[in-house]
């Protein structure tokens, strides 16, 4: 039987992962050392697991209210607050959702019409320009490049709008560059966004892994920017709380009820397991002035610096991330296209990066390393890395 | 104490073997600070050893190690400490602690076989004229030491690849 007349052309052109391919290669690799994964290398913290088996012991196994548990909004309102300047009703302007994945899918669903131009800074995380698509939207790419450290400019956006832009995703800091949008680089995006009457998505999983002196902004924080912005978030990458899949979205309760909407008939609720995790994820953290989050954070600040200094010690450009768990070197002295680079440094040196066109066609000339791996590991991977880039330099 | 001396301890204490250089580099300092640093700490006698966590019960070596709580009459003039020189001097002692509770010192011992802790007990520490009673109990499994877990090895349960 053929399925052609069954399924939908628009979701079967949209071409799969560029991240999946390598999986595949990569699986098969025993001894190889993996810097392409994009989650924590810790496993959350035992007193949040404990907190999740109490809570099942106890037997809470059922739904929960559409919008999430109520003690949980409660507290990421109370986080947000105290964390980011941002005011947020429990009641009518947060959402629970399943990892900030599922924010993302929603948003643009709840949001996007046929026809819609979306902004999509490039390189960034895989699944916005598919999610624009399944959202009947169109995806613009709007290049960000090494020079200006992957920073959205004012100019390339008022380049790419078009009479049928309305939304913009703004990506920071950023997977996969590592790339942080102070507080300035955000005024002028938030004048752009003002002129031309646009929305923003604001993707902030990675706000609470910022190093160096570089300080998270909130861009719902800025002057005006409130009623524009629709943030999202979730426990994943700062509390290392991948597998239980709890994001969350936050905004004007206009947009918030309608994204409600989407989650309430398609998902129901977030998992109750994850919600009780995440809610001890946020008590504990506001007494211990989240401890885990920044022994985490300083851990991979440490590896961050080696990952640069490693790069930078074999000849590559790599500019310093100040977000994330990423670094993005260039790699065009090796005279290899990413893929390329990639795959023979798979299969002859036994490291996994991921090719930067894998975020986008202006990733080329880079590659993506996650340091959230053990430094006995980094150490490695940077020596074969090494032997590698002086092989293909001759 | 200095931001750069606890940062420097705790990577210290996970592995004592990464180079001055590395170390410099993860903490943001020169490496002749790292090793200023680190100098100073030795001086200080912060840092006392850099020695690893081993595994016995995989060797071949007969090992047996015993707890023994102590219950001692502290000296006129030098406390519980004097007490303590003249228990730890002994080369079987690994470890003592001065305690709160029921009894005064915790004093770690370690032996090739049951036999010898106990003729330890017996004939070295009960006999000091300052001890006033002694309960032995034997280690019979670690599980966990210094944060290490002893059997369960590092899994990554991470797809090797994701977005
Ligand atoms: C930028 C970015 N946004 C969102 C997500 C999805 O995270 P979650 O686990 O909350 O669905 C990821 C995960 O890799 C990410 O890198």
């Amino acid at each position: 039987m053929t399925y052609e007349k069954f399924i939908n052309p628009a979701i079967a052109a949209v071409p799969p992962s560029g991240i999946r391919r390598f999986f595949d290669i990569a699986a098969t690799m025993k001894d190889a050392i993996s810097l392409g994964v994009g989650e924590p290398d810790f496993v959350t913290p035992y007193h949040i697991r404990n907190a999740a088996i109490n809570s099942l012991l106890d037997g809470e196994t059922q739904y929960t209210g559409n919008r999430g548990m109520p003690e949980l909004l409660e507290e990421i309102s109370w986080y947000l607050e105290h964390r980011y300047q941002t005011k947020y009703d429990p009641a009518t302007e947060i959402m629970v959702t399943v990892g900030a994945s599922e924010a993302i899918d929603v948003a643009l669903r709840a949001l996007v019409s046929p026809g819609d131009e979306v902004l999509v800074p490039e390189p960034s995380y895989v699944s916005y320009s598919p999610s624009v698509i399944f959202a009947t939207g169109t995806p613009v790419g709007v290049v960000t490049t090494a020079e200006t450290e992957f920073r959205l400019t004012p100019e390339a956006i008022e380049a790419a709008i078009t009479p049928r832009t309305k939304f913009l995703i703004l990506p920071y800091p950023n997977n996969p560059t590592g790339g942080v949008m102070g507080r300035e680089d955000l005024l002028k995006i938030a004048a752009v966004v003002e002129k031309h009457d646009l929305l923003v998505i604001s993707d902030e999983i990675y706000a609470e892994l910022s190093y160096g002196d570089h300080q998270h902004v909130s861009f719902a924080a800025l002057p005006g920017m409130w009623q524009r912005t629709i943030t999202l978030n979730g426990f994943s990458k700062a509390f290392a709380m991948t597998g239980w899949r709890v994001g969350y979205a936050c905004g004007p309760r206009e947009i918030i009820s309608v994204m409600l909407k989407i989650h309430q008939y398609g998902i129901m609720c977030a998992p109750r397991m994850g919600q009780v995790a995440a809610l001890e994820a946020l008590r504990s953290g506001r007494l211990t002035d989240y401890e885990d989050v920044r022994k985490m954070r300083e851990s991979y600040d440490r590896r961050r610096r080696l990952m640069v200094e490693g790069f930078r010690a074999m000849g590559l450009e790599c500019f310093e991330p100040r977000g994330a768990f990423y670094v993005f070197p260039g790699i065009q002295p090796t005279g290899l296209t990413s893929e390329d680079f990639c795959n023979r440094l798979l299969l002859e040196h036994k490291v996994a990066c991921v090719p930067g066109t894998a975020f986008g066609a202006c990733g080329e000339g880079h590659i993506r390393c996650s340091y959230a791996t053990g430094i006995d590991k980094l150490n490695i991977a940077l020596e074969r890395m090494e032997a590698f880039v002086r092989q293909v330099r001759g | 104490m200095k931001k750069l001396e606890m940062q420097l301890l705790d990577l210290l204490q996970e592995d004592c073997r990464l180079p001055l250089e590395k170390l410099a580099v993860m903490l943001g300092a020169t490496t002749a600070e790292v090793a200023e640093t680190i100098d100073s700490l030795e001086k200080q006698r912060v840092i006392l050893r850099y020695a690893p966590t081993i595994n016995w019960d995989k060797t071949d070596r007969e090992r047996v190690e015993a707890m023994i709580q102590v219950s001692v009459t502290p000296q006129r003039d030098a406390g519980f400490d004097e007490v303590a020189k003249r228990i730890y001097r002994f080369e079987e002692v690994k470890s003592v602690y001065l305690m709160s509770g029921g009894y005064d010192l915790l004093v770690l011992v370690e032996g090739r076989t049951l036999k010898e802790c106990a003729l330890f007990v017996s004939s070295k520490l009960s006999t000091l004229e300052m001890v006033t009673g002694t309960a032995t109990s034997f280690i019979l499994k670690r599980y966990k030491e210094e944060g290490v877990v002893f059997e369960e090895g590092k899994t990554d349960n991470r797809l090797v690849i994701t977005p």
